[in-house]
C-alpha cells in the first residue's frame, strides 16, 4: 500500500502479509446477529431453557430426587402458585423444597414446579432428537440426490430389490419356505453379477441381458419421488396414527416425528448440492483425485448447511409443538412421566378453578417455541448472502 | 399443454399407488392386529373372532388384503369395522360438518393476511411492521390447544355464550334468529383458531413478496414518473406480487380433509378431524386408510391445480 505507486501491485505482493479479511467468518456472523434484537432474545431464552432443563433433569431424576414430581399429596390438591404448604398435615419428606409451592399443585397434589422441570427435559430431547434424525436422513438423501443424481439405476437393480424385499416380507409373515427361496435367488444374482464383473472377457450381450442392464430411473428422480410420496401424507394425522398404534414411549415419538419430517432438509441439501457441484472448487478437488466421500463431507457439506440449519431450528419448534399436541390428545409420553402437554391436558378439567394448571405449561411452551422461531428467522437473515453483502 | 397434463396425471397416479401401499403397510405391519381381542371378554369366543376375520378377509395374506381393500374402496363398498356403516357415507357426513369451519377459516385467512402483509411492507422497519412481525411469530408459536382455552375463557366469561359443540344442546324451539346467532357463535371460535396460523404465515409471505417486487426496476420507473404512492403500491407492485398467491389456491385443498384433530376435539365439533381421531382410538383401519387416501388425493389434486393455474396466470412459463 505504501509504495505501490513506485513498484506496482505485483512486486509489492507478499505472501506472509495477512490478506484475508480482518474479521473471521464467525466474527462477521456474530456482528450481523447482534443487530437482530429479536434473534438475540430468542438465543438468550433458549440458553436459559437449556439450563433449566439440565438442572431439572438433575433435580428430579434418580432414586431420591431433591424435588419429586411424582409425589402425591391428596390433602394439598389444587393449591395456587406461591401457596405455603400446610405443615401440620404433611410428613417431613412431603414438604416441598424451599417450603413453598412455587407454581401450585395439581389435582393430585403434585408439585407443578417439579413437573414443569421434568417436562422441560422431555420437550428439549424430543425437539433435538427428532430434528437430529430428520436432518441426518435429509442430509444423506439430499446429498446422494444432489451428488450422484445423474447416475442411473438399472432394471436389474430394481428387480433385485423387489425380490429381496418380498423375500424378507414373506419370511416376516411366517412363510419361511417361499421367502427363503426368493432370498436365495436374490443373493445368488448378487454373486453372479459380482463374478461377471470380476472376470473381464467376452460378454455375449443377449437381448434379455440388455433389457436387464437398461437404465430405468436416475437416482435423483427416485429420491425426489420418494419425497413427493412422503409429502402426500397429512403429517400430524400420520404421526398420530403411528404413535397410537405403536406402544407408548418417548423414543417412539422422537423417531416418528423425525421420520416424517426429513423432506424439507432433503430438498434444501439437494438444491445446494446441485449448484455447488458446478463450482470451480469442486472441480479442483475432483482433479486432485480426492475421494467422493471426502468431497461430499469435507468440501461440499459445510457450504450447503446454512439453509438446513435454519430449517432445523424452526423444526425444533415444530417438534416441540407436535409433542405437546400428542401429549394433549393423550398419545404422548406415558402418564407418570410429566410433559408440558400432559400437565396442560390434565389441568384443562379445572380450567376455571385452577387456571394456573393451564396457563403455566401453555405459556412455557409458547415462550420456548417462540424463542426457537425467532432465533431461526434471525439465523435465516444472517446467513442470507444477499443481506451479508450490504454490511 | 395437453402432454403436460397427461404426463403429470400419470406421475400423480403412480405416486398415489405408492402412497396407498405405504399407508397400508404402516398400519398392518405395526404390532397388534385387529383380530386380537381381550381374552377376558366373554363375548368374543374364538369362533366369533374367526368369523370376523373371514368377514374382513383378515385371514388372507397381506397383498390379497391390500387388493380387497382398495377394490372395495374404489367401488365404494368399504365398511367401518366399528359400526358397519359405509365409510364413504360416514366421511361425507363429517365432511359436510367440517366444511363451514374450513370456509370461514379460509375467508378469514385470506382477507386478513393481505392487508396486514401489504401494510407491513409499506411501513417496513417502522413500529407497525415490527409489531406485526412479532405478533405473527407469537401466533405461529402459540400451541393451538392453549390458545383455544384462552379464547374459551374470554368468550364464556365476558359474553356468556356457550361455544362447545356445533349448537347449544336442547336449543330446539328458540326463535330463528336465536338459533342462527347460536350457530354463528359456535362456528366463530374454532374457525378463528384454525385461521390464526394461516394468517401469521401468509401475511409474512405477502410482506416478503411485496418487498421483493418493490426492488424491481418497473416499480422504480413508476415512482420516477411521479405516480401517486397508492397507485405505485396497489397497481404496479401488488399486481405482480400476487402471482405466487394464485397458485396457493390449489394448495389449500388438503386443508379440506385434514381439518384439525386437536381443535375439533376441544370443541367437540363432529368433523373430519374428530372422526379420524375416533377411528385411530378404535383402530378402525378402513376409516383411517380412507381418510389417508382421500387426503393424498387432495394433496396431489392441489399441486396439479396450482401448476395449471401458474401456467394460466404467468405468461412467462411456456411448456
Amino acid at each position: 500500500m505504501i509504495n505501490m505507486g513506485e513498484k506496482g501491485i505485483n512486486q509489492d505482493f507478499q505472501f506472509d502479509e495477512p490478506l484475508a479479511p480482518k474479521r473471521t467468518r464467525m466474527q462477521e456472523f456474530w456482528v450481523l446477529l447482534r443487530q437482530n434484537r429479536l434473534a438475540i432474545l430468542g438465543l438468550i431464552i433458549f440458553i436459559l431453557f437449556f439450563c433449566c432443563a439440565l438442572t431439572g433433569l438433575f433435580l428430579t431424576s434418580g432414586p431420591d430426587p431433591l424435588i419429586d414430581p411424582a409425589l402425591i399429596r391428596l390433602q394439598e390438591k389444587l393449591r395456587p402458585p406461591l401457596a405455603k404448604p400446610n405443615l401440620d398435615s404433611l410428613r417431613a419428606e412431603e414438604v416441598p423444597y424451599m417450603g413453598v409451592y412455587l407454581m401450585g399443585t395439581d389435582d393430585l397434589g403434585r408439585d407443578v414446579f417439579a413437573r414443569m422441570l421434568q417436562g422441560a427435559w422431555v420437550s428439549l430431547t424430543v425437539g433435538f432428537v427428532a430434528v437430529g434424525i430428520s436432518v441426518l436422513i435429509g442430509i444423506f438423501m439430499g446429498g446422494i440426490a444432489g451428488y450422484f443424481g445423474q447416475h442411473h439405476i438399472r432394471v436389474d437393480h430394481i428387480l433385485l430389490t423387489c425380490l429381496l424385499i418380498s423375500g424378507a416380507g414373506l419370511v416376516a409373515t411366517k412363510l419361511f419356505y417361499s421367502g427363503a427361496v426368493l432370498l436365495f435367488f436374490g443373493l445368488g444374482y448378487i454373486f453372479y453379477s459380482f463374478f461377471t464383473k470380476k472376470i473381464p472377457g467376452k460378454k455375449a450381450v443377449t437381448s434379455w441381458k440388455g433389457f436387464l442392464h437398461k437404465n430405468a430411473v436416475s437416482i435423483d428422480t427416485l429420491i425426489m419421488r420418494i419425497v413427493d410420496i412422503m409429502l402426500c401424507f397429512p403429517s400430524f394425522f400420520l404421526i398420530l396414527t403411528v404413535v397410537a398404534i405403536l406402544p407408548a414411549s418417548i423414543y417412539n415419538i422422537m423417531i416418528v416425528i423425525g421420520l416424517t419430517s426429513w423432506m424439507g432438509a432433503t430438498r434444501f441439501v439437494r438444491a445446494e448440492f446441485l449448484s455447488l457441484r458446478e463450482q470451480d472448487f469442486v472441480a479442483a478437488v475432483k482433479a486432485l483425485g480426492v475421494s467422493n466421500y471426502r468431497i461430499i463431507f469435507r468440501h461440499m457439506m459445510p457450504n450447503a448447511l446454512a439453509p438446513v440449519l435454519v430449517s432445523a431450528t424452526i423444526g425444533i419448534a415444530t417438534a416441540i409443538l407436535t409433542e405437546a399436541g400428542l401429549s394433549f390428545l393423550g398419545f404422548g409420553v406415558p402418564p407418570p412421566h410429566a410433559t408440558w402437554g400432559n400437565i396442560l391436558s390434565d389441568g384443562k378439567r379445572f380450567i376455571f378453578d385452577a387456571p394456573w394448571l393451564t396457563f403455566i405449561p401453555g405459556i412455557a411452551i409458547l415462550i420456548v417455541v417462540l424463542s426457537f422461531n425467532l432465533f431461526g428467522e434471525g439465523l435465516r437473515d444472517v446467513l442470507n448472502p444477499k443481506l451479508r453483502e450490504r454490511h | 399443454m395437453i402432454s403436460f397434463i397427461g404426463r403429470s396425471a400419470i406421475q400423480k397416479i403412480i405416486t398415489l399407488f405408492f402412497v396407498s401401499i405405504v399407508s397400508f403397510l404402516i398400519i398392518h405391519l405395526a404390532p397388534g392386529e385387529p383380530g386380537q381381542v381381550d381374552p377376558m371378554n366373554p363375548k368374543f369366543t374364538p369362533e366369533v373372532v374367526e368369523r370376523f376375520k373371514k368377514e374382513f378377509h383378515l385371514d388372507k395374506p397381506l397383498h390379497v388384503q391390500y387388493l380387497y381393500f382398495y377394490q372395495n374402496l374404489l367401488t365404494g363398498k368399504t365398511v367401518s369395522w366399528k359400526d358397519n356403516q359405509p365409510v364413504l357415507k360416514k366421511i361425507w357426513e363429517r365432511f359436510l360438518n367440517s366444511l363451514p369451519l374450513f370456509i370461514v377459516g379460509t375467508i378469514l385467512t385470506w382477507t386478513l393476511s393481505f392487508p396486514v402483509g401489504i401494510r407491513s411492507a409499506i411501513f417496513r422497519g417502522r413500529l407497525y411492521d415490527r409489531s406485526a412481525t412479532f405478533l405473527s411469530y407469537l401466533l405461529i408459536s402459540i400451541p393451538g390447544f392453549f390458545f383455544a382455552y384462552i379464547l374459551i375463557i374470554l368468550v364464556v366469561t365476558h359474553f356468556h355464550v356457550p361455544v362447545i359443540g356445533m349448537e347449544t344442546f336442547g336449543i330446539g324451539d328458540a326463535s330463528v334468529l336465536h338459533i342462527f346467532m347460536d350457530r354463528i357463535w359456535h362456528l366463530i371460535l374454532p374457525s378463528v383458531l384454525g385461521a390464526t396460523g394461516g394468517i401469521a404465515v401468509l401475511s409474512r409471505y405477502v410482506r416478503s413478496q411485496m418487498l421483493e417486487v418493490e426492488g424491481q426496476d418497473y416499480v422504480r420507473t413508476a415512482r420516477a414518473k411521479g405516480l401517486p404512492t397508492e397507485q405505485v403500491y396497489y397497481k404496479h407492485a401488488l399486481r405482480n406480487a400476487l402471482l405466487p398467491f394464485v397458485t396457493m389456491f390449489g394448495l389449500i385443498l388438503p386443508g379440506l380433509i385434514g381439518g384439525s384433530v386437536i381443535i375439533e376435539s376441544i370443541f367437540s365439533w363432529p368433523g373430519m378431524g374428530r372422526m379420524a381421531y375416533e377411528a385411530i382410538l378404535a383402530r378402525d383401519y378402513p376409516v383411517i386408510l380412507t381418510v389417508n387416501f382421500a387426503s393424498a388425493v387432495l394433496v396431489l389434486a392441489g399441486t396439479f391445480i396450482s401448476d395449471l393455474l401458474y401456467l394460466v396466470v404467468d405468461p412467462r412459463i411456456r411448456l
